[in-house]
């Protein structure tokens, strides 16, 4: 049996993707240094959104890399499925740069300890940030996020869904409630 | 996606979905390649073993900077100097390497089907690197990469393999993996190094070059076997130039420019004229570059999948 709450709607998730970047720059005092880089697939998307809302914002072209996390998952053995690696594309230095990191959910923590070892390994940068647009909680890491589109509280049997039109139908975020399919990170 | 098979023996069989997922896998890695800090971590606390029962300078280090560049420890084995000089047979060899706890052998040996006995003999992944003249599958899919990348496609791509097809590993592995992949392959070469009933696997046979030429839209230039000349198979390096020697004049015929490639070492104007090794319409060095990152996918996909 599974059921379907649609938690964030079109609208909402246009307003939390303008607050996020909002916050973003205030944060940073401006954009100056900054890049961002978003998790593949949804965090690509998302970090899109936001390069798009803080052009508008500040009149400034932030830069937007892709990082592939699948060569540094630790959980790559032993899954009965492989991941399908894909190429990271960040096409600009990160060394002295305030990287902010973007994915579309924070779970256990496990995805985002990958992302940190995979951009350590291309540079240096002088501080990394973490975007997420939902955040479910149960982490498994000491692992917090700087800007957080909406905390949504969830049991270990749910999953957050995140759909964005550039893949999905609409954009919208729904908690999905499934007993038997096993969760993911 | 994972592949079928825990072990990479040859390419005669394997799918093309099989053969899509290392393509994609390897193009994916070429971007580790352009890193200035190439190495990932996913075969950490891997043990590889690479078997060479053959000389070969290319494939094993290719090889070799595949596995670190993956993070996997390496242990190198070549038979010169070695316990098989001194008579052991290779299951001994391969049960005492096993018992030293390795999770891959690489695997490169004058007998065909080599490969596939270790793999009865030991638990870990086998890749072969070429057994004798039965099939060296990476040197095959580095090569679909090159075209892939360089037409995007394979299916109807028009390839012709040139040189001693009848002694050749590289042949049999491109012919069974191109045709897999929908390309058209034929084979030219003097009629003593073509197999017979070779027609049978849905292949054409040339004997002269400019016969092929204007038909295909690129030439796989295979090493001449310096020493195949005692053997009757040729009269003279320069007759064998002369009628099967990939130059500038015989290419320049064709209606639109070849692709010329080689799997290395190349014999200078023997089997292919420097000009064209170092053409604008030669690939050989992409090749080169791709035989890692080809590497890389299938150690990657073996040695991630149990």
């Amino acid at each position: 049996m599974m059921m379907k709450t649609k938690v964030l709607d079109t609208d909402g998730l246009r307003r939390t993707v303008n607050r996020l970047s909002h916050e973003l720059v205030e944060k940073n005092k401006g954009v100056q240094d900054v890049v961002l880089v978003g998790i593949r697939t949804r965090g690509e998307f998302l970090a899109h959104r936001v390069a798009k809302k803080i052009e508008e914002i500040e009149n400034v072209h932030v830069q937007v890399g892709v990082l592939d996390i699948t060569l540094y998952r630790d959980d790559l053995r032993g899954r009965l499925d492989q991941p399908k690696l894909k190429s990271s594309e960040i096409l600009f230095d990160i060394r002295g740069k305030v990287v902010v990191l973007i994915d579309d959910v924070l779970f256990t923590g496990r995805t985002i300890r990958s992302a940190l070892n995979a951009l350590m390994d291309l540079g240096r940068p002088a501080m990394i940030q973490l975007l997420v647009l939902i955040d479910r909680g149960h982490r498994e890491l000491p692992i917090k996020a700087d800007f957080v589109g909406k905390n949504v509280p969830t049991a270990q049997g749910q999953e957050v869904k995140v759909e964005m039109t550039e893949e999905d139908e609409e954009d919208a975020v729904y908690l999905i409630e499934n007993d038997e399919k096993e969760q993911k990170s | 996606m994972k592949l079928q098979s825990r072990h990479l023996l040859g390419l005669e069989g394997v799918s093309k979905e099989d053969i899509t997922l290392i393509l994609d896998t390897a193009t994916s890695f070429k971007e580790v390649l352009e890193r200035p800090i190439k190495k990932v971590p996913p075969l950490q606390g891997k043990t590889i073993v690479n078997l060479f029962f053959e000389s070969s300078t290319r494939t094993r280090i290719s090889f070799e900077l595949a596995e670190r560049r993956l993070s996997a420890d390496v242990v190198n084995f070549s038979s010169v100097g070695s316990s098989v000089s001194k008579g052991e047979t290779l299951k001994d060899t391969a049960r005492n390497i096993e018992a030293m706890k390795i999770d891959m052998v690489v695997i490169r040996h004058a007998s065909s089907g080599a490969p596939h006995f270790l793999t009865r003999v030991v638990k870990a992944n086998v890749i072969n690197a070429g057994d004798g003249a039965h099939e060296h599958p990476t040197q095959a899919l580095l090569d679909m990469m090159t075209l892939r990348e360089k037409y995007g496609k394979l299916n109807g791509l028009r390839i012709c393999i040139v040189g001693d097809i009848l002694h050749s590993r590289v042949a049999r592995s491109n012919i069974f993996g191109l045709k897999t992949m929908g390309a058209e392959v034929s084979v030219c070469g003097p009629a003593t190094m073509i197999p017979k009933n070779i027609e049978a696997l849905g292949i054409r046979v040339y004997h002269q070059l400019e016969e092929v030429v204007p038909h295909v839209d690129a030439l796989n230039v295979l090493r001449i076997q310096l020493e195949r000349q005692k053997s009757g198979l040729f009269p003279s390096l320069r007759e064998y130039h002369r009628f099967f020697g990939v130059t500038k004049e015989k290419v320049d015929r064709a209606p639109k420019p070849i692709t010329i490639m080689h799997p290395g070492p190349i014999n200078r104007d023997v089997e292919l004229s420097a000009d064209l090794a170092d053409g604008p319409h030669s690939v050989i060095l992409e090749q080169v570059t791709n035989g890692e990152a080809v590497r890389m996918a299938v150690l990657y996909l073996l040695g991630t999948s149990n």
